[in-house]
């Protein structure tokens, strides 16, 4: 019989192979989803895969979508690291997107320079703003942080929608909802001349590198690691764990903040409603694809970037609906998981064999957010 | 306040609490055995999608059903797989799985978007339904929101006075002790994710037959998880679970109400409403964590793999 036996030690090929095993498992599987809707698979997956970077501008499309997902992705990496849950990357780029438009919507009339650092500031401050209210509910509440994340993600839209129907409309717009176009010196500089790809993709790879430094080279990203492995440790050896909590958060919330500012200044340069496509939820598959280090995660945001574009060339080239992007992602997600578990444990025939297992290491908190 | 206002309200309660009913009673018993899943959103958008698809093709809202509840079991077994065998972390798992079924129900639903289906009608019981403001209230419901009282009843007694309910909270305490004395650990988990991914799946059938008869991307709208706050809301007991789905149910009616009475605020606002209140009362209860403590299933979240 199959059985599963733990290893003695990690698996270092299965760590760094898994990423690449999900990815061949999720084409393999396309390729089948293909067949089954009667379409030619090798066509499918090429107007997926390939068809979307095959030219000048479709690269630069790409970097324009990696960006937010780089951003909300290396914030999401100071939290995971810690194994703090923030799920809240989308609400945090939400409210980042409304708070750089308030800002951008005061100095319409202005052309100084100052006037672009100010909005994306506005932006940085509102995502931290929003991320520090689950952070607060975390360390001074003992609330879970999942559900209030993703329960401050459903107010955060609920927030956008309110202004772009409300005090954010364009006065002009008649009656769409969504906010005045924003003057010209509120908008970022493009990176490639001719193309939509702005100097955010910059600040995301640079954010990136950061996170990289904090983790292998300061004291404050070895504290975290330390929470995230033995939060017993951690509180041990005296490290001030809430410090460490409203840290991780601050830069999730910051980070995400400013790629909701970095899209409304960028390719839309309004406030509208479907600001993102899911940009926050998007990017916890980054982290995990991503293994949580910098190079990681750079690579992974292209790959996940890939399957935005993928999934409009899909309804452009082939008449199938854009949702494949969320399919293709889910299953990427789900394979990783899978193939994660050979990381920590090997498949064996003959059970009797099978040596006595240990519990895996188990997570640290329940719903209730209790340490235990 | 006339009296059909408040019977009105309250019958109104009843439905929009009957959704997050069958899914924190189905979630309560997957925690007991101390398995979290938190891909309640993802299967219950599944389970209304196929719940949807089933009942248009085969004309039968019965149908409908037994293909959304098949469609939770599916999803919950692809859980049930990473993070019972494969001994996966329970959190990253269940995102996964709202990840994964949000994908999935939005590509496979996006043909049916804007079809409609003549979802479950009021049944009056006869005689039970003339008895004064209660009546209207609790016997002229649709069959779905019968079958959640009648669920509810179950795991209650289930949980409280049969065997398998003691088995399955042993296991949630300590598999390792119900391992020892002979317990078959895994597939006890594996009941237990499998039910709770029927209730969410027959919840998912309910949005979209009766709730609104219709299927749209997303339409569970957080439910899933406001499903989730709910039973650690109920510190995992059944009759706070019941109690708990109909406040959540009262707080997602609210703009409805207050619209009745002409307030006229801005509607955006006032569908916070529901998150705002998990919020509040996640703080409420954490006010008190031994409470929770004593409570909470010990093994919860722990994956567990026999040593034989």
């Amino acid at each position: 019989m199959l059985s599963l036996e733990r290893r003695g030690v990690d698996s270092r090929l299965m760590r760094y192979g898994s990423p690449v095993l999900a990815l061949v498992l999720t084409v393999v599987t396309g390729f089948l989803v293909f067949l089954l809707l009667d379409r030619d698979p090798v066509e499918g997956l090429r107007y997926f895969f390939i068809t979307p970077i095959s030219d000048r501008h479709g690269w630069a499309e790409l970097g324009l979508k990696m960006a937010p997902l780089l951003l909300c992705a290396a914030g999401l990496t100071v939290c995971y690291r810690a194994k703090l849950w923030n799920i809240g990357a989308e609400g945090h780029f939400l409210m980042g997107a409304v708070g750089a438009s308030i800002v951008a919507l005061q100095f319409s009339e202005s052309t100084g320079f100052w006037v672009l650092p100010l909005v994306l500031l506005g932006g940085v401050v509102c995502g931290a703003l929003w991320s520090m209210i689950a952070a607060l509910l975390k360390t001074h509440f003992h609330c879970n942080e999942i559900l209030t994340t993703i329960m401050l993600n459903y107010i955060a839209l609920n927030l956008l929608l309110f202004a772009v129907h409300g005090p954010l409309k364009d006065p002009f717009g008649f009656s769409f909802p969504q906010s005045a176009m924003f003057a010209d010196s509120a908008l970022l500089p493009m990176l490639i001349p001719g193309t939509r790809l702005h100097i955010g993709l910059l600040f995301a790879l640079l954010a990136a590198v950061a996170v990289g430094v904090i983790f292998s080279r300061t004291f404050i990203g070895f504290q975290l690691k330390v929470l995230g492995e033995d939060p017993q440790a951690a509180a041990f050896a005296g490290f001030p764990q809430k410090r460490l909590v409203w840290f991780a958060f601050l830069v999730a919330g910051g980070l995400a903040g400013l790629a909701g500012a970095s899209e409304v200044t960028g390719p839309i340069g309004q406030l509208v409603p479907q600001v993102s496509p899911g940009y926050g939820y998007t990017a916890i598959i980054v982290v995990f694809l991503g293994r949580m280090q910098a190079v990681g995660i750079i690579l992974g945001s292209a790959l996940l970037a890939l399957t935005f574009l993928g999934g409009e060339m899909m309804q452009i080239a082939m008449n199938l609906p854009k949702a494949m992007t969320g399919l293709f992602q889910g299953l990427l997600l789900f394979y990783l998981l899978t193939c994660d578990a050979f990381i920590h444990y090997r498949l064996r025939w003959n059970a009797k064999a099978a040596k006595p297992v240990a519990p895996a290491s188990a997570a640290n908190t329940t719903l209730a957010g209790q340490e235990r | 306040m006339s009296m059909d206002l408040i019977i009105n309200i309250l019958s109104a309660t009843l439905v929009a609490g009957t959704p997050l009913l069958l899914v924190a009673l189905g979630e309560l018993i997957c925690e007991r055995s101390g398995v979290l899943n938190l891909g309640q959103e993802g299967m219950m958008l599944v389970g209304a999608m196929a719940g949807f698809i089933g009942a248009l093709t085969t004309g039968s809202l019965m149908w409908g059903v037994v293909a959304g509840v098949a469609a939770g079991v599916a999803m919950s077994l692809l859980f049930a797989l990473m993070a019972v065998t494969l001994a996966a972390n329970q959190y990253a798992a269940g995102l996964a799985l709202t990840i994964f079924g949000t994908g999935l129900s939005a590509f496979v639903g996006s043909d049916y978007v804007g079809h409609t289906v003549d979802g479950f009608t009021r049944i009056a019981i006869p005689l039970l339904s003339d008895i004064p403001v209660l009546g209207p209230i609790l016997f002229n419901q649709d069959l779905l929101v019968y079958a959640s009282l009648v669920m509810f009843v179950v795991v209650y007694v289930f949980l409280r006075y049969s065997r398998g309910g003691l088995l399955l909270r042993a296991v949630g305490e300590s598999p390792e002790a119900a391992n020892a004395n002979g317990m078959p650990v895994l597939l006890i988990r594996y009941l237990a994710v499998g039910f709770g991914g029927a209730m969410t799946g027959l919840a998912g059938a309910y949005l979209s037959l009766a709730y609104t008869p219709m299927w749209s991307e997303g339409m569970s709208a957080g439910r899933g998880w406001i499903a989730l706050a709910l039973v650690v809301f109920a510190t995992w007991r059944p009759g706070r679970v019941l109690f708990g789905a109909y406040l959540f149910g009262v707080a997602s009616i609210l703009h409805l109400v207050l619209q009745g009475f002409g307030w006229d605020i801005s509607p955006e606002l006032l569908a916070m409403l529901p998150y705002l209140v998990t919020i509040i009362v996640l703080v409420l209860l954490s006010s008190n964590p031994t409470r929770t403590r004593l409570n909470t299933p010990l093994s919860i979240g722990q994956p567990y793999r026999p040593s034989r």
